[in-house]
Parts: structure tokens; sequence; C-alpha cells
């Protein structure tokens, strides 16, 4: 596939969103949560190059949500605050990376998950910093400076969002495609070999670990903006299988899967919930099978399947 | 270089001592590896060969002797480490990254060499994809590079497993089997197209090697492996005409046989 492909659609995509964003206001809301996890899943993406699957990953959003949360009254500033995310997610996931990256497969899958139920506890039980399960409100914050309006506030958090989303995109697919990132893909077929030439293996996996972090800060962070309250259950071990889920229905193939699968995921699961309230999960249930059954590279492989045909 | 004693050994193992549980794999190895030289081991299977090769690039310990490189030890170095002093080998069975194409093999071993840690450089950069497309091309690879890994057949598999040990430009190069599961009838070329290209590169060569007639054309001197110990070592037609090698080695590698 030509290389100006994917940045094409990608740009398509974004007009898409905007336009969608601006007809139907109330998406607004929705979308900005599909990128904010489709960042986080854009995370998970990565590590699955190297073949290993993180259980855990929505500690990283978690984190991220709460550094909004606890450092909103003292610094209200968006611009201020995504930074202190991605700051707070990179130590956290070096310091969990150190220790992570020394398993594979189904270890490395558990240990995350582990780690990530850890971390719920800690914000469950710890009330008196915490409120446990009551959650903490985010406190009113700027944006650049500027207080806008409701309205305002939420096309600029969007905004922010798909500058976020496309510039991650950007740099996992520059990322993926360097030495660095042939190299990782090297851990899943060849990780003795990557040795043999002189590659450290364990820093490489740790590298794109902190990376998949830090997008999983900055989509927490995102997400503590958009819904303004946070609460432990980001962390629990469902909101991990939610962006494994969204990672499978999306596609691997591409940067641009794990945002098609969480706008696909989010409207599914809202327009589900309105039709028929208390089957919605069945009705993402059958979705998910209907990708794994007939659509295995996700729905992003429909695309590259459908572009390729034409070609 | 059929010429002897040409100074300081490039490789010096003293005394190496490895044994999986009663099996002694390396049982008082002392070798040293000339400059320059082709140096072939031979043995029956299980005689420790493979051991050799492991010990020398950091992936089995041994329990107990020396290995010097270059008059440095290199014992208890990660095998990464040495791959960065200059020593590299090759597999029995190809080691090659399946999911890559031939030509992303041999660029990661070359950015692994050059510059790894680029997050934002494209790996297939005009730079190293002609470096790559070079050395593929005087491996006789050329026409696969944009072939995965895991499509090539097995000749090829082996030769591209070896470009990319010499694609890490070493000054010594270790080859486990490098013409086991060729074809016979393809398997002078491919051993004539590795020996130009290791003589080209001036790189020195130990390879394990089953086909007599291989040793005999190619290698310098020829260390024969038993029961974890050297036999015998010199050149090729004095050890392959030594009586006790004949019925001890090659004996069990009937219809190979030659010198």
């Amino acid at each position: 596939m030509n290389r100006l492909v994917e940045p094409l659609l990608a740009l398509a995509a974004t007009a898409l969103l905007v336009l969608a964003a601006w007809a139907v206001p109330w998406l607004k809301f929705v979308l900005t949560i599909a990128l904010a996890k489709g960042l986080a899943v854009l995370g998970i993406l990565l590590l699955l190059r190297a073949g290993q699957v993180s259980f855990g990953h929505s500690m990283f959003m978690a984190l991220g949500a709460y550094t909004v949360a606890f450092l909103a009254p003292q610094v209200p500033e968006a611009l201020l605050l995504l930074p202190l995310a991605v700051l707070f997610s990179a130590v956290a996931g070096l310091l969990i990376g150190l220790f992570v990256v020394r398993y594979r497969d189904i270890f490395f899958s558990m240990l995350n998950l582990a780690l990530c139920m850890v971390f719920y506890s800690v914000l469950e039980k710890f009330y008196a910093i915490t409120k446990g399960t009551d959650g903490i409100r985010v406190t009113p914050i700027t944006i650049a400076g500027q207080e806008p309006g409701r309205e305002t506030q939420e096309w600029l958090i969007f905004g922010l969002a798909l500058v976020l989303a496309v510039g991650s995109g950007l740099l996992v697919r520059a990322y993926l495609a360097s030495p660095m990132g042939r190299a990782l893909a090297g851990i899943k077929t060849r990780e003795t070999r990557l040795e043999f030439i002189g590659v450290p293996a364990r820093r490489v996996l740790l590298f794109a670990y902190v990376l998949s972090a830090v997008m999983g800060g900055c989509g927490g962070a995102l997400l503590a903006m958009t819904t303004r309250h946070v609460t432990p259950l980001l962390s629990y071990w469902t909101a991990s299988g939610e962006l494994v889920f969204i990672l499978i229905l999306g596609g691997a193939g591409s940067a641009l899967g794990p945002f098609l699968g969480a706008a696909a995921y989010e409207l599914v699961r809202v327009y589900a919930a309105a039709l028929v309230a208390d089957a919605w999960q069945m009705i993402l249930g059958g979705v998910l099978l209907a990708v794994i059954l007939f659509a295995p590279q996700g729905l992003w492989g429909i695309v590259a399947g459908r572009l390729r045909g034409r070609a | 270089m059929k010429g002897k004693d040409m100074g300081a050994p490039l490789l010096a193992a003293r005394g190496l001592r490895l044994a999986f549980g009663g099996v002694k794999a390396a049982d008082g190895i002392d070798l040293d590896v000339m400059p320059g030289e082709f140096l072939a081991i031979i043995g029956p299977n299980g005689a420790g060969k493979t051991t050799f090769i492991n010990m020398a690039t950091g992936y089995l310990r041994p329990q107990a002797g020396s290995i010097a490189y270059d008059g440095h030890s290199i014992l208890g170095l990660a095998p990464r480490a040495i791959v960065r002093r200059g020593i590299a080998r090759s597999f029995q069975l190809p080691q090659l990254f399946t999911e890559h194409t031939v030509l992303e093999n041999a660029a990661l071993a070359i950015a692994a060499r050059t510059g790894l840690w680029s997050p934002l450089a494209r790996l297939l950069r005009p730079g190293i994809r002609a470096e790559a497309m070079a050395l593929l091309d005087r491996f006789g690879l050329g026409p696969l590079a944009g072939v995965r890994a895991d499509a090539l057949n097995e000749g090829a598999r082996k030769l591209a497993d070896i470009a990319m040990a010499v694609a890490l430009q070493p000054r010594l190069l270790l080859m486990d089997e490098p013409t086991s599961g060729v074809a016979t009838a393809e398997k002078m070329t491919v051993v004539e197209t590795l020996v130009r290209v290791l003589r080209q590169a001036g790189v020195t060569a130990v390879f394990v090697e089953h086909d007599m007639e291989v040793v005999a054309r190619f290698a310098d001197r020829v260390a024969v492996w038993s029961q974890g110990r050297i036999l015998a070592l010199g050149p090729p037609e004095q050890v392959l005409a030594d009586p006790v090698v004949r019925r001890e080695v090659i004996g069990i590698e009937a219809g190979s046989g030659h010198a």
C-alpha cells in the first residue's frame, strides 16, 4: 500500500469526526472518549507488535486520570496537566516496565493484570486520599489560560484529543518503521537472534512499554477532563479488558485501528444502550464475535482489504 | 592462508569444561583460532561442537576454563557484548525474523551495528538499504530481498542467516553447520559463495561441518571433536588421513568420506 494512504485516511477520518461532532453535538462527548481510549489502545498495539498482550494497561489510563483529578485544584490548566500526566505515566511505565519486560507471553499479560488490580485496590482502599469508590470530581480547568463556556470547552478538549490522536498515530507509525520498531517486532519471532546481532531485547521492549504507558496516561488525562469525574473503576481489570477488546475490534495492522475500534465501540455502546438498555453488552459481544469470525484483522483489516482490492 | 604460526591467536580457549548432567559436552577444550584462517570442526553428533560455539558466543558459560578474544577474556559476557567485540555467529537452524523480509533482516543487523536507537528514522533509509542490498547481492540473495523470511527455501534461509552475521562486520565468524539442510546440488555453490564473501571481507571463520569434501576443499585446519575433547587438530590432508579419525569420526559419516 502507498505510504500516503494511511495519513490521507487519517485526515479523512479527522474531518469526518469533526463533521459528526458538529452535526450531532452530544456525539462530541462520545467521540472525545473514543479518542482518549484509542490513545491507550494505541499503546497496547505497540506491545502487541512484540507479541505481548498487556491485560493491565488501564492502570496507566487511571494514573493519567487521577493525576488530573489530584492536581487540577493546584494546576487548573489543561496544557500543564497533560504534560504532568505524561511525566507520571512515563515514570510509572519505566518502573513497572523494568520489572515486566523480563517476562513474556502469559506471564507478561498476567503480571500487568495483577499490577493493574493492585493499583485499583490502592485507589479504592485509601479513602482519605482517593475518596475510594466515590471517586474524585475534577475541578474546573482552563485551557491555554482561557475559561470558555461549556460548549467551547467541549470543542477545545475534543480538538486536543484529535491533535494528540493524530500526533501519536504518526509517531507510532514512524517508530514502528524505525530500527527500534522493527527490532520490537523481532521480539515476537526471534528474540534470541536480537541478542546475537547485539541488540538488547529487553531495552527495546522497555522503550515500547514506556511509550505505551505514556499513551495510556495521555488517554486517561483526556478522559478525566471530559468526564470530569474519576473512579477506581478506571483501573479495574474489565477496563483493561475493554482496551484489548477495542484493539481486536479495530485491528492491530495500523495505527488507525485503535481509533477505528474505539469509535465503533463507543458508538455501538451508546446506540445499543439507547435501543435495548439491558442487552447492550450482548450486542457488543455479538459484534466482537462477528469481527473475530469474519474479520480477524479487525475493522482496519476490512478497510485495508478494500483498499488493496481497488489498487 | 595455509601458513601456520601468525603470532597471537584471535580466539584462545583453555581447559573449557561443561557437563550437562553426566554428559561431558566440553571436557578440557584447548583451541587457538589464528587470524585469517578457516578452521573446520568435525565430529559425530553430541561431540560438543555446538557447545563450543555456544560457549564462545556467551550463550553458555563454561564451568571451568577460559576464553580470550584478541587477548582479552570474554568469559561471562552476554552474547550481545561479545557480538560488539567482533564475534558473530550463524545457526544450524536459521534464526531469521520470520515476519520480516530478507532485506529487513539484513537491514536490522546493519542497524544493530551502526545505530539502533533512533525511534524516528526509518530502518530502510537509503544508506542502510543500499548496504543491505549490496550484502544480499554478494550472497546471491538480491532477487529475494522483498520476500518474507519464512517463505525462503532452506539454502536461501541458510545464506540469509549467515548474511545477517556478516552484516555485523565481525572479525571472527562462527558458523554452525552452514551447509546442513542445503540440497546436495546447491551445496558447493553455497559454500563457494560463502568462502568468497568471507575471504573478501577478511573474516576469520570457524565452521562446524559434516561434509568431508567441503572440509577438504575449504578448511585451512581441521579440529576433530569427540566426546567433548579435541581428538586431532591440523591441516585437512593430514587429519582426514589419520586412521583413528577415519575410524572414529569419518566412519560414522559413511558416504560423505573423501580424502
